[in-house]
């Protein structure tokens, strides 16, 4: 085995990082966007609306959503989920784990449907981009923390930045496969009445390819809770972190209990967001 | 000057149309080019002219290359060779913001599965064509209304299409495109998804639709009945290449080649032609000056047992039979008169074959074929209807062979 040299990938790797970090106000400013998405905007909203009227403002929205099916489960399920999370004193953390999650959804779909559309219109981007979304999903996701936590330090900017990496393939898959099934005739009428190809985006292609969309915007609010854990190791704030502290310190009522809460809100954040996919 | 003309237009999906291109010019059909190159041929060196006005079909069964021919009027396909000049302007040379502007003013096209947009109303749908165009709101919702109300769909504006019939739906289609007011309407199997009843009623529709308007229509079909129905012209389209250009009538008459003999060979000719195909050149006498004996030796003459009687100006008056006219020859009478039988069975030249069935069942004596001047053009016999059922001894010039 000595004919081949062992491959210094890993090194190879690092060595970009490291050129990477040079590029600091790059760096500096992105640390700067996301920390004012999350804590300025998202955190601050979230805090300072009272837990009940929080509550019953999003107990109010999904009844909104089922007034026609009459299906009054969703309402139902948030007002008492949210009420028991409250109950068990883990209301400051649910808003910070709230506020990175839906930091990481903004930051995915914003980034990834432009991407969707990219590479829907082009074979050759969808070719490169595709083994590129394999790599973001499959490694496994604690890999991502260890330059996450070199660009940005610790705290919740990393943790939204892995969360990132992590989470978004399924809208940038979901937008490119949304738009690619819009059936052809539909594309050939768009064309038959003379639409720029901004018109055929925008009035024809993202409409019919919105529930698609939807659906990967879903998958990536899923993704982006399941790193609320893993962030937690990087210093993140919220639920996560009492579920790493309750592991290292064999407490199970604790982790349990942070567990649950974890639990609720995701399914919370699927039944909401699924029932609106189905509104439009 | 033809509103659209085309030439030698060809397309060839594949890697290197090129090469396909130069096959084809050396006479090779498209099986032997898919086997030699792996290429297909969609159309073959089409030539023809549609001229304003006019409701030209493109006909072939599936696979022939109809519907790739239409998207290359409006170069939904972009041509591999050839020219399409839409009054006298060559699609191929111009840039995609004028393609933009003809489609825009100048062509709307009606699909097979609709292609209405589900999220629009019907309304919006019909507008989508004004609204790409940028013209603003209130014009383009008039002129939506108007379109719509064309089609009688007044008052549906406001539901979705999956809340309507395919029948409906395909008239949203018809009414989107018209409401663009184009010259010219391209229409892919426009009512190929529909079923029979409702397609019959759609074709009068667009039959009466086009009295008014007047447009130059392109209809693409596989069905051979809705192409003689409605095409002024029709194109007969196999592998990719024209086989036959010609009206309905010619292309039954005189088939080109086997190819198109088969074809319409199941046509149902009793729809197609008229009383004017099968009507033969009468015997007749003049009760203006003819007596009894004139007509007793012409009904000798011609072995026939009855004969019709007109005016100096060939207007019918009636019909006269060889017993009434032997005994008024044998009582020595010189006028005709008294024996003309006025009661005869009449239709006009027009009438569809079809429709003779009935008459010349019932009736004794042949069928008048006359005018709207009452003048006797022809008459019909009993054995020629069933004749050119049969496919046979059937010309357009009234005289059968």
């Amino acid at each position: 085995m000595e004919l081949f040299p062992r491959i210094p990938v890993g090194e190879w790797i690092e060595a970009f990082v490291e050129w990477l970090l040079k590029a600091e106000f790059i760096i500096g400013a992105l640390r700067s966007v996301i920390q004012f998405i999350a804590d300025d905007i998202f955190h601050t909203i979230f805090a300072t609306i009272p837990p009940l009227l929080f509550i019953i403002l999003l107990t109010a929205f999904a009844a909104f959503l089922v007034r026609k099916s009459k299906n009054y489960g969703l309402p139902l399920l948030v007002l008492f989920g949210l009420l028991f999370i409250e109950n068990l004193e883990y209301w400051d953390d649910l808003i910070i784990t709230l506020s990175l999650v839906m930091t990481a959804t903004l930051i995915s779909v914003v980034i990834g449907v432009p991407l969707g559309v990219w590479m829907a219109k082009s074979n050759t981007v969808q070719r490169i981009f595709t083994p590129v979304l394999d790599l973001m999903q499959t490694m496994p996701a604690f890999v991502y923390l260890i330059p996450a936590v070199a660009f940005f330090g610790i705290g919740i900017v990393p943790g939204v930045v892995a969360s990132v990496i992590f989470a978004m393939p399924p809208t940038v898959r979901l937008t490119n496969l949304g738009i690619r099934q819009v059936p052809t005739e539909m594309i050939e009428a768009s064309d038959s009445f003379g639409s720029t190809p901004n018109q055929k985006l925008f009035k024809v292609q993202l409409p019919m390819a919105k529930t698609t969309i939807m659906a990967g915007v879903n998958q990536t609010i899923m993704l982006a809770l399941s790193m609320v854990v893993i962030a937690a190791m990087i210093g993140t704030d919220g639920i996560g972190r009492q579920v790493y502290y309750a592991v290292g310190r064999n407490d199970i009522a604790m982790g349990f209990e942070a567990g649950i809460c974890l639990v609720i809100l995701a399914i919370i954040l699927d039944r909401l967001t699924q029932t609106l996919n189905k509104q439009a | 000057m033809a509103k659209i003309k085309v030439q030698s237009l060809t397309k060839v999906f594949g890697k290197r149309p090129k090469q396909a291109i130069k096959l084809l010019s050396e006479g090779k059909s498209k099986d032997d080019i898919l086997k030699e190159t792996g290429m297909t041929v969609g159309v073959n060196q089409a030539s023809f002219e549609v001229e304003e006005g006019e409701i030209f079909v493109i006909m072939g069964l599936s696979g022939s290359g109809k519907s790739t021919l239409v998207r290359l009027l409006n170069r939904l396909i972009d041509p591999s060779s050839g020219n399409v000049w839409v009054d006298g302007q060559d699609l191929a040379t111009i840039s995609d913001k004028e393609l933009r502007e003809v489609r825009r003013k100048k062509m709307s096209m009606v699909f097979q599965k609709f292609g209405l947009f589900p999220f629009r109303s019907i309304q919006e749908n019909v507008e989508y064509g004004l609204e790409v165009q940028g013209i603003e709101k209130n014009k383009r919702s008039t002129k939506a209304s108007s379109s719509l109300e064309l089609v009688g769909l007044k008052g549906y504006e406001d539901k979705y299409p999956d809340e309507l019939s395919g029948g409906m739906q395909q008239r949203v289609g018809l009414a989107r495109a018209l409401a663009n007011d184009p010259d010219i309407l391209l229409m892919d199997e426009a009512f190929s998804a529909l079923d029979p009843l409702i397609r019959k009623d759609m074709q009068d529709e667009l039959l009466e639709l086009q009295e008014k308007m007047k447009k130059t229509i392109v209809f693409i079909t596989h069905d051979l009945d809705e192409a003689l129905r409605i095409g002024d012209r029709i194109t007969i389209m196999k592998d990719g290449a024209i086989v036959q250009v010609g009206t309905p009538e010619d292309i039954l008459a005189n088939p080109a080649n086997e190819y198109v003999e088969r074809f319409v060979e199941d046509v149902d000719r009793s729809k197609v032609f008229t009383a004017e195909n099968i009507m033969v050149r009468p015997e007749t006498i003049n009760a203006e000056k003819d007596g009894p004996r004139v007509a007793l030796q012409r009904m000798k003459d011609t072995n026939i047992s009855s004969i019709y009687v007109t005016k100096r100006s060939k207007q019918l008056i009636g019909i006269v039979h060889v017993d009434d006219i032997s005994k008024a020859v044998h009582n020595k009478e010189t006028d005709l008169t008294p024996y003309i039988h006025e009661n005869v069975p009449t239709v006009t030249p027009e009438t569809p074959l079809h429709d003779l069935f009935h008459v010349s069942s019932t009736s004794q004596v042949p069928i008048a074929v006359v005018d709207e001047e009452n003048k006797l053009k022809g008459i019909i016999i009993r054995s020629k209807v069933l004749a050119a059922l049969s496919g046979n001894e059937v010309t357009t010039n009234g005289i059968v062979s």
